[in-house]
This record gives structure tokens, C-alpha cells and sequence, in this order.
């Protein structure tokens, strides 16, 4: 079934977390909520892909996680506060999360937000 | 008789909470930030209120995507510090009260305004930060918390003007709690203000939304309620919708407050933090 139009897919570089990407992102959101346990990190720790054997990915989801590729798996359905789950597993800030996302370093983010945010022509 | 006196609307940034909890408040990064918030806990220390109805979102520790309410209240006596993957923040159990807790189900419903109700609720960084910046690190927190936890992380959350009403039934049932004892209780409103964590535009902010925001949340609250989801996705940014829940801050109010304090910084992090307190109903008196 095609999507219907909304009134907010014009806003640039953004993924609003809405019935159609809930459903293509359901199981890689569970997955990375389950990171909330102390034993599934461990697990995941151990062997990254083993652990993922355990989740219905899609084959670009599996990949994405791997790879950390932070853009993608938005793309592939993923919600920044579950992906974000992923990076405290890795130790990553918010900042570095977001400068991968907008093709920077970490500290050039992190200089863009001392210098005020990105306004609406960033 | 109870009421509603005081409101307070904060972000809930978890870096916020970090740098408090590892004793960060004073370094360059940080200290802008913190001077403003000075003035809230001198305020707090004065008004000491003795239960705080905290509107705040969960992030993926309480609740998950095979449960999504729009609005649910912690009615249990405890509620402990979720662990979101950093194992639990170390702060204080948040100690609930359940008897006004289950007052508020029960009226809020009965107004129709159809509730969760939630016994089992670990809380995260959305609701024990804005605790932190308004408390520091106390052994324990000095007032009771009733959760009220808002869906902003699924399309769509609750409307702003739904909010905005929300917070009105909150003032009348507070009002009506038969076991008051001049309770005093404050709302708060927690997230904001702009910012947007994902996709390629992460890091947007608009200070001049944020500061038309706060200049018209005491005096035109009416007007806010009518921007539409859109447009805050626009302007504030996709995680910047969480405003919505200042406005079951500001419902709760009812309609003269008294702005007592104000602040707002870029950054925290990812974010433009904000923080605003009011008075109203018989605090104003006391003028």
C-alpha cells in the first residue's frame, strides 16, 4: 500500500516516527531496547552477530547495526531513542551520534551547538 | 484541601543529569548553564511543595513499542531509577503518593479523560533530570512525585490543546482531594525546548521560537495550544515536540500566574534548554 502524503515530509533530514516506520521498525527498535539488560549487553558484547540470530532483522537492518551506520537505520525504521540505546552500548555521546548523522566529526557538532544549534538553512 | 500552586517547566536533557552526577557544574562547558538554574533551587527551597505531578516522557525504559499510552499515572508508592543502558543514574528512589495518584485516575477518567494507570514504572533521565536540576543531589527527594508519562515518541502525541486540558482536569481534581491537609502540589512540564537528535538536520535550534514560546506561555497559553504538530516539527524540531507537555503545566495553573524565574541556554548537548516557573492560584495571593 502506498503512503499517504503528509504535511510534514517536505522538513529536511528528518524521520518522523510514524505508523509506517513503526512497523518497519519494529524489531530493530526491540532489539536495540533490549540493550537495556545487563545480560543482553553482555551478550551482545560477546558476539554481535550471534546476539542479532536472536531478532527478525532484515538483512539491511543487521548490517546497519553492525556497521553503526546511524543514518540507515533510521531509514530501515529506527527510532533515535532506540538506536541511541546502541551508542551508550559503544560509549558514544549524543554529539557523535549526531555528527555521523550530519556528516561532521564530533567536535565540529559540538562546536555547531556552542556557536547557538544549526538554524533553518543548516 | 489541596491545590495546585506552582509550575515548573524544564528540559530533561540525561546530559544534564550526568554533569551533575559527576560533579560537572562548575566547568566552562556547564557553568552558563547552571548559574541559571540557581534561582529555581533558591525558589524551591522556599516553596518546598510537597508533591510534584510530573509530566514527563519515557525513552524506551519503561514502556516499549508493544505498549503505547498516550497518558499514564504512577499510582504506586515507589518507583525505581530504570537502567537505560548505562546500569540505573544513582540518584534517590522516586517516592510516589499513592493516595492522590488514584484520586487523580479516578477523576481525570470520570472527566473523561481516559487514563493509564501504571503500578510498575521504572523512571528514566526524563523525570529524575528535571528532579536533579531543581533538587541537586539530596539523599532524598524532598517532595512526593505522582509520574504522569506522555507518548511523544510515537506519531503522534497528544495534541497541545489535549494537554492544555489535561492539565485543567489535573487543577480541578487536585481541588477536589478529599485527604488534602493544605497540601501544596506543583505541576511540572518537562522536555524541550527545540532541538531534534536524528537525521541529517540533528542539532537544529531556534532561539526565537523558544523565546516567543516562554514570552507567551505565562499570558497566552490559549494561543500556543493551536500550533499544530507540523508546525513544531518544523520549528522546534522532531524532539522538540515534547513542549506539548508544558502545557499540562501550564493548564494546571489556571489562568493569572506569576512568572517568578527564567532561563534558557544553548547548548546542553544536543539541546536548547529552557526553564520556567510560575505561581498561581492562591501562591498569588500572597503577593
Amino acid at each position: 500500500m502506498a503512503r499517504a502524503h503528509r504535511d510534514y515530509d517536505d522538513i529536511p533530514g528528518t524521520y518522523v516516527f510514524d505508523a509506517d516506520h513503526h512497523r518497519k521498525g519494529y524489531d530493530l527498535n526491540m532489539m536495540c531496547m533490549s540493550l537495556n539488560d545487563p545480560a543482553n549487553r553482555a551478550a551482545f558484547a560477546a558476539d554481535e552477530a550471534a546476539y542479532l540470530d536472536n531478532w527478525t532483522l532484515t538483512p539491511q537492518q543487521r548490517q546497519a547495526v553492525l556497521d553503526r551506520e546511524w543514518l540507515e537505520m533510521l531509514r530501515l525504521g529506527g527510532n533515535i531513542y532506540y538506536t541511541f540505546k546502541i551508542a551508550i552500548f559503544d560509549g558514544l555521546t549524543m554529539q557523535a551520534v549526531g555528527g555521523a548523522m550530519s556528516g561532521v566529526s564530533e567536535n565540529e557538532f559540538r562546536q555547531m551547538m556552542i556557536d547557538g544549534g544549526r538554524g533553518n538553512d543548516g | 484541601m489541596a491545590e495546585v500552586l506552582y509550575g515548573v517547566a524544564t528540559s530533561h536533557v540525561p546530559a544534564i543529569g550526568a554533569a551533575i552526577d559527576n560533579g560537572k557544574e562548575e566547568t566552562p562547558y556547564w557553568r552558563p548553564l547552571f548559574e541559571g538554574y540557581e534561582g529555581a533551587r533558591k525558589w524551591i527551597a522556599d516553596a518546598q511543595p510537597d508533591v510534584i505531578i510530573l509530566a514527563y516522557n519515557d525513552h524506551a525504559s519503561a514502556f516499549d513499542l508493544d505498549l503505547i499510552p498516550t497518558f499514564a499515572i504512577g499510582v504506586a508508592d515507589e518507583f525505581p531509577i530504570a537502567d537505560e543502558g548505562y546500569g540505573p543514574r544513582n540518584v534517590p528512589a522516586v517516592m510516589g503518593h499513592s493516595d492522590l495518584a488514584w484520586h487523580l485516575a479516578e477523576s481525570l477518567i470520570l472527566d473523561e479523560f481516559d487514563m493509564t494507570i501504571v503500578n510498575d514504572l521504572p523512571v528514566d533521565h526524563g523525570l529524575t533530570v528535571p528532579l536533579s536540576i531543581m533538587y541537586g543531589k539530596p539523599e532524598r527527594w524532598p517532595a512526593k512525585v505522582i509520574p504522569l508519562a506522555v507518548n511523544v515518541i510515537q506519531y503522534p502525541p497528544p495534541t497541545g490543546r489535549r494537554c492544555y486540558a489535561l492539565g485543567r482536569a489535573i487543577r480541578r481534581a487536585v481541588q477536589s482531594f478529599p485527604d488534602g491537609d493544605n497540601l501544596k502540589v506543583a505541576v511540572f512540564g518537562t522536555g524541550g525546548m527545540s532541538h531534534q537528535l536524528q537525521g541529517e538536520r540533528s542539532g537544529f535550534v531556534n532561539t526565537p521560537f523558544d523565546t516567543s514560546y516562554l514570552d507567551r506561555l505565562g499570558e497566552d497559553p490559549e494561543g500556543l495550544i493551536e500550533i499544530s504538530h507540523t508546525e513544531l516539527l518544523r520549528d522546534a524540531g522532531s524532539e522538540g515536540i515534547e513542549l506539548v507537555m508544558w502545557l499540562i503545566m501550564r493548564g494546571a495553573l489556571g489562568r493569572n500566574v506569576r512568572e517568578v524565574h527564567r532561563h534558557y541556554h544553548v547548548p546542553a548537548s544536543n539541546t536548547a534548554a529552557g526553564l520556567i516557573i510560575f505561581e498561581g492560584g492562591e501562591a498569588l495571593v500572597s503577593i
